[in-house]
């Protein structure tokens, strides 16, 4: 009996000991992969998308909303979009959201990673409230900041004269004529890019960029003076200690330490 | 004539009502129409009854994502059919990799790739640690892991939607299945077809053997893409009650002497008590 006869316990153990393998490997790509695809923050959604990170998983890829959407301005993202696949999105330079006032995108979606309650007000779908994206202005690349008269994106604005107005200014370069320039408002703005679209430059200067990407937050530590409504901020306020080498002693004692200072 | 229909009917219907799907989804986005929309994620038929993915919903649950009502009641109604009438018809009947992967299959034969590696080196319960694994990684990272990679609904995505780069994965597929592992895909990894295996255990619609018919030939093994579940060939005449049954019926159409049909669960069984 020299040769022995492998149980099949022994053969179960390998078995269970290579699956496991398997599927470790197989998770650790498949993770690194689905972690890698879904990193991408620059993703304009449609009207009433929840938030992005509930978004990737509610969303069931099933395309309603793009069949919806009468103007084709929403895509599903294809492998080799480097997006995260079968996602909608879209691209305001190529072609807008045009805010339709019935949004049919919306109620489609079977799922409610489109969520109806978002673009409502009072009982009733309103595209004004949506929340896609804000406009940004890169003031060196527009020409209206050198001076040039262009309000193409003001013109094309959906809520012309609330997202965007039209700011005056002296231009001093001249001494004679005036700046008329685009400013927009991060209340009104709904991100639907009709702006970017008509933006004249070659590469468009006012663009879409999500909220959460364009937009910074001052915290609770800065309140705008003389405003009582914005000092009511205060109250939430939570307090964090520093420490660095001056503030160790007290501000009295650091500031007339002068030694330390030079 | 006959004799080739005969032999192929089943299969003339799978692939009429595969090709007649992906039409009515393309129809759906290219030209407006409205009898069935959406995608195999979800869909919309004539425009009131949801439909969805109940394994893209049980993903989602993992992921802790709020489900809808319209998703569950889509989910029950998918779930419900292929319970009750389908078992894993889906795999055979509507999913478009099954094309690829069977005409992966006939070549594979064709070529006699089985004659010279007869040894499978994977296990069918494969698919079963995808699935466990597609839940597990869902829950931790909070996203529907399988529908991020899936090829079911990149392909059907793409055919409605486009495809981009879709098609590498596709062929990728096609060459797994033909030179590495026979069904490799469809029968070893794809967790959506481990999934209906499972929920499919106690559907009605089954293929049933009578042994006193079978001569041996072996035909309906050599095309079946699950073969392990006919094992009762030419042994015993019992229904065919592995959940891993796609209800292609090709054992069927290839068989010459009525000895595999299709019948009822509950009367197959019947019979066999009567006997």
């Amino acid at each position: 009996m020299k040769k022995e006869t492998v149980s099949d316990r022994r053969k179960f153990i390998l078995n269970m000991a290579r699956s496991a393998g398997i599927t470790a490997l197989g998770g650790f790509v498949w993770s690194a992969y689905v972690d890698e695809v879904t990193a991408s923050t620059l993703l304009l959604r449609p009207p009433g998308a929840i938030k992005e990170e509930d978004f990737l998983k509610t969303c069931i890829k099933c395309g309603l909303c793009v069949e919806a959407c009468p103007y084709d301005t929403l895509l599903l993202a294809a492998p080799g979009d480097n997006k995260p696949l079968g996602t909608p999105y879209f691209i305001p330079r190529d072609i807008p959201c045009y805010m339709c006032p019935d949004i049919p995108c919306v109620p489609v979606c079977p799922t409610g990673a489109l969520d109806e309650s978002s673009v409502t007000t009072n009982g009733e779908l309103d595209i004004n409230v949506a929340d896609m994206g804000l406009a940004v202005v890169d003031d060196e690349s527009c020409i209206a900041f050198w001076g040039i008269q262009c309000d193409a994106c003001y013109r094309a604005c959906p809520l012309l004269g609330e997202a965007i107005t039209i700011e005056y200014e002296k231009n001093e370069r001249t001494g004679k004529h005036a700046f008329m320039k685009p400013i927009v408002h991060s209340d009104v703005c709904t991100g639907c890019g009709l702006c970017e679209q008509a933006c004249v430059t070659e590469k468009a200067a006012i663009f879409i960029l999500p909220r959460e990407v364009a937009m910074g937050r001052a915290g609770d530590y800065y309140i705008k003076g003389w405003d009582k409504d914005d000092e009511k901020r205060l109250e939430n306020a939570k307090e964090i200690k520093t420490k660095t080498r001056i503030s160790e002693k007290s501000a009295l004692d650091s500031l007339n330490d002068i030694g330390d200072l030079y | 004539m006959g004799n080739f229909w005969n032999n192929y009917r089943y299969l003339f219907f799978r692939r009429f009502t595969q090709i007649g799907l992906l039409v009515l989804y393309f129809g759906a986005n290219a030209w407006g129409w409205t009898f069935l929309m959406g995608n195999l994620s979800s869909s919309l038929l004539l425009n009131v009854v949801p439909l969805s993915d109940p394994y893209a919903a049980l993903q989602m649950l993992a992921a802790g994502a709020v489900l809808a009502s319209d998703l569950l009641l889509g989910a029950f109604i998918i779930s419900v059919f292929y319970i009750l009438i389908g078992g894993r018809a889906f795999c055979s009947w509507v999913c478009p990799i099954n094309i690829i992967t069977d005409a992966a299959a006939l070549l594979r034969r064709k070529l006699g790739v089985d004659a010279i590696s007869k040894r499978q080196p994977a296990s069918r319960n494969m698919r079963y640690w995808v699935l466990a694994l597609s839940l597990i990684i869902s829950f931790a990272m909070g996203i529907t892991a399988f529908e991020f990679i899936s090829p079911i609904s990149m392909l059907h995505r793409g055919i409605v939607f486009g495809l981009g780069f879709g098609w590498a994965a596709m062929l990728i597929i096609f060459l797994l299945d033909l030179f590495v592992l026979k069904n490799g895909w469809c029968g070893h990894i794809c967790p959506l077809g481990g999934f209906y295996s499972i929920i499919s255990k106690v559907s009605l619609v089954r293929v049933h053997h009578l042994e006193e018919n079978c001569t041996l030939c072996m035909k309906c093994k050599v095309v079946c893409p699950e073969s392990q579940v006919l094992h009762m060939i030419g042994k015993e005449s019992l229904p065919v009650i592995s959940g891993e049954c796609t209800n292609c019926a090709r054992c069927i159409e290839v068989c010459d002497d009525d000895a595999l049909e299709f019948s009822i669960r509950k009367l197959a069984k019947n019979n066999k008590i009567g006997e």
